[in-house]
């Protein structure tokens, strides 16, 4: 049996139509199976929002200890216009998620994180 | 006689509480260690004398969000604001009881503690959503922005339209540089202070009046 760690990658389209709850609860139902997931997408800040606070509350001592979760920062046309986070500030179009990548806390940890680049490492169970 | 002044008292406290304007909470948010609960309790102290919660170099020192209410905050010409100050544990997505062991702390206080600061940042991520009218955004200026920013907050701050003041803290320190931060927001007023020295915080207090009020 080889050993790893399942990822998946989700599609926008799958999530489009989900509510913010299903989609809070299809991420963490993943994730506290082991696996890291890949959001075409990613979440809106109030779906973000929405995960941290269940995340909180799953969470138990030797257990379940959170998730990790990374995703790119305004985009790079955005940092000519108006400094690192000024294109997201006032535009309100940058509040859609942009490709965010979730998984297991204690398997997963960011190297490397850049506003075009996100390196992660990821440990079996 | 008596009847008629008492249905004029009565009917001047209702006209007053229709038109009262509530009360802005001001939630104070940031990494963990920014210096939310120094600044918290300076503003606090300066305007009532009362404190909001202790401070320490352990993480999730603050486990629930606080409010001090009622903090009437003026200026030198006479204009003044009256706010809530809402205290926030810093925002994780992830909290490991085995963390606090390397405090020296026993297990199971680390587990409670840990408890607890789960509770507080479901909390303070509630708060945001629905209950925050306004947000003091603490950054550390001797890390890097682009590091510490939690686009997140961010996006919540701007699909809310909150007015936002973003403070560039640790200005006391050799290697802060607050200039990075300014540059990160340009659209957004930065102020550079020191929330333990109390560097600059006349200048925050001018912002507040001016953006909250």
């Amino acid at each position: 049996m080889i050993q790893g760690v399942q990822i998946d990658l989700i599609s926008s389209e799958r999530l489009e139509n989900l509510t913010k709850l299903e989609k809070v609860r299809l991420i963490l139902d993943e994730v506290m199976e082991g696996n890291v997931i890949v959001l075409e997408k990613g979440l809106t800040p109030d779906e973000q929002s929405m995960l941290i606070e269940t995340t909180m509350r799953e969470i138990t001592p030797d257990g379940f200890a959170g998730i990790e979760m990374e995703t790119y920062s305004a985009g790079s046309s955005e940092h000519h216009k108006g400094g690192l986070f000024g294109g997201l500030f006032g535009k309100k179009e940058s509040s859609s998620g942009r490709l965010t990548v979730i998984g297991p806390a204690n398997q997963m940890k960011t190297l490397k994180k850049d506003k075009d680049l996100i390196s992660t490492w990821v440990s079996s169970r | 006689m008596s009847f008629l002044i008492r249905t004029k008292k009565k009917f001047s406290r209702v006209i007053r509480a229709l038109f009262k304007k509530k009360q802005m909470r001001i939630g104070i948010y940031g990494p963990p260690n920014a210096g939310k609960t120094t600044l918290s309790n300076r503003i606090v102290r300066d305007w009532t004398g009362d404190a909001v919660g202790p401070v320490s170099e352990i993480p999730h020192e603050t486990r629930r969000a606080r409010r001090k209410e009622g903090v009437k905050i003026s200026d030198e010409n006479g204009n003044s604001i009256t706010i809530d100050v809402v205290d926030t544990p810093g925002v994780t997505t992830k909290i490991d009881y085995k963390e606090f062991l390397e405090y020296g702390i026993e297990q199971d206080e680390a587990i409670i503690r840990a408890r607890e600061a789960t509770e507080g940042v479901a909390e303070a991520m509630h708060w945001l959503r629905e209950d925050i009218d306004g947000v003091i955004y603490m950054l550390d200026s001797t890390q890097d922005p682009f590091i510490q920013v939690n686009i997140m907050l961010v996006g919540i701050i701007e699909s809310r339209d909150l007015p936002v003041i973003i403070i560039a803290n640790k200005n006391d320190l050799p290697d802060a540089a607050p200039g990075r931060i300014k540059s990160a927001f340009p659209q957004h007023p930065v102020i550079s202070i020191s929330g333990l020295e109390g560097n600059n915080v006349e200048e925050l207090y001018e912002k507040m009046i001016e953006y909250f009020g």
